[in-house]
């Protein structure tokens, strides 16, 4: 299983004959995802790397039957562009651009909110099951090993880094998603659990979570009702009040939004907590093996896969 | 971005929200001539972009022009500390010169964009002119919200359970939900993050005053709004920052620690600092170079760490995805070979072309302590920061 991409991914990537969009357009692909169609206006006709390329996607998915979508517009116009994708059918759209104004986002969810299209990000990574499909921009080696964790991070690298500790230990994946560092995303964490204790390949979550914002707890209220378990990390324990860490949603404007706050949230439902980045594998490597011991089996997956809120 | 509260001000009034008379003077002999003008009781107010003036002595009331001459020579004769800029303080470029009001009630208002509820949220107060973060923790039921739906907008309902709710009378409903609604339509408009009277002040009269403002900018958004980009104060930022965006580098920000960072990803950035924390040390910044696509960006990091005294050692933590790290590591050779980087190097390297990245390293000799994960790499950087070699 896994869950939003895999074998039947049918990729469009919506600016791909910009620098970024062609590269990992070649690296999807590398990857083994099906990258079915380019999008750029106007260059519609014409053919990026024997991916042939659309005015609109509207065009691209009735020719191609793409079903998901990875977007690299600039920001001014990204909002656009995910609106377009979602209009036109698009299941899964992840939209790696950065800095797109809060404002065009919050526009761009509650547009969301009626259709059957989960987004991923702004500003993040993507989202790749190794061994089916990757639609984001990670590095392919480190995501190549499928197995049963399930990784879930507002930040791109730490995904990386997380998914290289359990590879390094022989623990596969079932999905990895990076859900962006915005302090509106498409895809939260809260969905995003659902979706996975649903999934019958999935056993264990990593959550790496962030300061900001109140998605961990969330989180927490989700996991409540899970089977399966979490273990969780939260960068920026050490990061001052009211400055902006890069990401446009890690700052702490309330109590809510510090890493203690979040770290207790978690544990209160039974997460692990990893004290360090450096201990994501381990910790993960040992909440897995203390369920074997247990002789639990992973928890049937449910049914519904509906679009939740 | 922040803009000073004169500043804040003027987008209140514009947007038909009272705000006491007054002026912003450069200079001690403009607030003089502006005191003169307004008459009566004056506040002098230091513009600064941080909070706790008035604590930090950056707020006097003044009863006669030459007072407030005075007061204006003194607030901006000298930088200006609070609990928020730390020991140095911050300069003060201008005070604003402005009437004082007779306040029988202090309320607090503000709109945000809350996360969870995927847009912006109206919170208003009876417990005004306090940090509102200490009502929130000990009073939260004295904070009333009123989630604003981004289509619908504002609506009057809200303005009357926001009023009501904080024991206003009935013909102060109107004047306040009109406060309200201003504030909204300005924020909508600018491309906010934050806006926020406090307090929002009662007179003796029963009218509403916006006595102390601030309003913060969507820094994704400052594209479409000239008029607010030209608002930026450089002084009230810091050297080092400045150097960074002057570089390009718009997510550098300046700490009080010893270890200089320089690292990929906001994500990683945060947990480097975390962890040199774990282990006892200390970060002299965060720096996310993102993708990096020229070795001139990393060079140009390394031109920060030189110019900051307080950096007793470097870690570069890099996770090589968009970022490649052979372009990062020809930028740690030409640092090196181009200026005197008299810090101590830990280097962690992983991802996208390492092994070009390490063959690079090798070739050109430079001396780097390395570590193999990133708790290693912490570790090496705290005790090459204390002087001695991990």
């Amino acid at each position: 299983m896994s869950v939003l991409v895999d074998k039947n991914t049918r990729l469009l990537v919506q600016g791909i004959t910009g620098r970024e969009g062609g590269f990992h357009a070649q690296q999807c692909r590398a990857f083994g995802t099906k990258v079915v169609a380019g999008m750029t206006p106007g260059k519609g006709g014409s053919d990026f790397e024997g991916i042939p390329v659309f005015n609109t996607v509207e065009q691209a998915v009735r020719a191609t039957g793409a079903n998901t979508s990875i977007i690299f517009v600039p920001a001014p116009f990204a909002a656009d562009a995910i609106l377009e994708a979602a209009d036109s059918g698009i299941g899964v759209i992840a939209c790696i651009t950065e800095g797109i104004p809060t404002w065009d986002m919050i526009a761009v969810r509650r547009y969301l909110e009626r259709t059957k299209t989960y987004l991923i990000g702004p500003n993040c990574p993507g989202l790749v099951s190794p061994g089916q499909a990757k639609v984001g921009i990670m590095p392919n080696d480190i995501f190549q090993l499928e197995g049963p964790v399930a990784v879930l991070s507002r930040s791109g690298t730490l995904t990386y880094e997380a998914a290289a500790q359990l590879t390094e230990r022989k623990i596969g994946q079932s999905t990895c998603l990076g859900l962006g560092g915005d302090p509106i995303i498409g895809t939260t964490f809260a969905q995003a659990l659902r979706l996975l204790e649903a999934d019958a390949q999935t056993e264990l979550v990593v959550l790496i979570g962030e300061i900001g914002g109140t998605a961990e707890q969330e989180a927490a209220e989700v996991m409540a009702t899970m089977s399966k378990p979490v273990v969780a990390f939260i960068g920026g324990a050490t990061a001052p009040p009211g400055r902006r860490m890069g990401h446009a949603g890690a700052i702490i404007t309330g109590a809510a939004g510090t890493a203690q706050a979040k770290i207790q949230a978690l544990k209160a439902v039974g997460a692990t907590i990893a004290p360090t980045p450096a201990d994501i594998g381990a910790t993960a490597e040992k909440v897995l093996k203390g369920l074997k011991a247990q002789g639990l089996a992973p928890a049937k997956a449910k049914t519904s896969t509906r679009k939740g809120r | 971005m922040k803009v000073h509260e004169y500043q804040s001000k003027a987008l209140l009034k514009e947007y038909g929200i009272p705000v006491p008379p007054g002026e912003v003077a450069q200079t001690p002999a403009q607030a003089r001539e502006i005191a003169a003008r307004l008459g009566g009781e004056i506040v002098v107010k230091a513009q600064v972009h941080a909070g706790g003036r008035g604590k930090g002595g950056g707020i006097k009331i003044v009863s006669s022009p030459a007072a407030a001459e005075a007061a204006a020579a003194q607030i901006m004769g000298q930088p200006l500390v609070t609990h928020q800029t730390g020991p140095r303080g911050v300069p003060v470029p201008c005070v604003l010169v402005t009437r004082s009001v007779d306040i029988a009630r202090e309320l607090y208002l503000s709109i945000v964009i809350d996360p969870a509820a995927r847009g912006p949220v109206l919170m208003a107060s009876e417990a005004g002119g306090m940090d509102i973060e200490e009502v929130a923790a000990k009073t939260p039921e004295k904070i009333l919200h009123a989630p604003i739906d981004p289509v619908a907008g504002f609506q009057a309902y809200m303005g009357r359970r926001l009023s009501f709710g904080m024991n206003l009378a009935a013909d102060q409903i109107r004047p306040a939900s009109d406060i309200m609604g201003g504030l909204y339509r300005l924020f909508r408009d600018k491309d906010c993050s934050l806006a926020e009277i406090n307090p929002l002040a009662m007179d003796k009269e029963g009218k509403l005053w916006a006595v102390d403002a601030k309003l913060n900018f969507d820094d994704n958004a400052l594209g479409r709004h000239q008029d607010v980009s030209a608002l930026r104060d450089p002084s009230q930022e810091d050297a080092l920052e400045l150097q960074a965006i002057s570089y390009g580098i718009t997510n550098y920000i300046k700490l009080g620690g010893n270890i200089g960072c320089l690292v990929n990803g906001a994500g990683l950035a945060m947990a480097t600092m975390d962890t040199i924390k774990h282990f006892g040390g200390d970060p002299a910044n965060f720096l996310d170079i993102g993708g990096v696509a020229r070795v001139e960006r990393v060079v140009n990091a390394f031109k920060l760490f030189v110019a900051d005294p307080q950096v007793k050692a470097i870690l570069v933590n890099i996770y090589g995805g968009i970022a490649r790290v052979d372009i990062i590591a020809q930028g740690i050779v030409d640092s090196m070979k181009t200026m005197e980087v008299k810090a101590p190097i830990v280097v962690r390297l992983a991802g996208t072309n390492l092994e070009e990245g390490e063959r690079i390293l090798k070739e050109s000799g430079v001396k780097l302590i390395r570590g193999k994960d990133l708790a290693d790499a912490a570790q090496k950087a705290i005790a090459a920061a204390k002087g001695g070699r991990a």
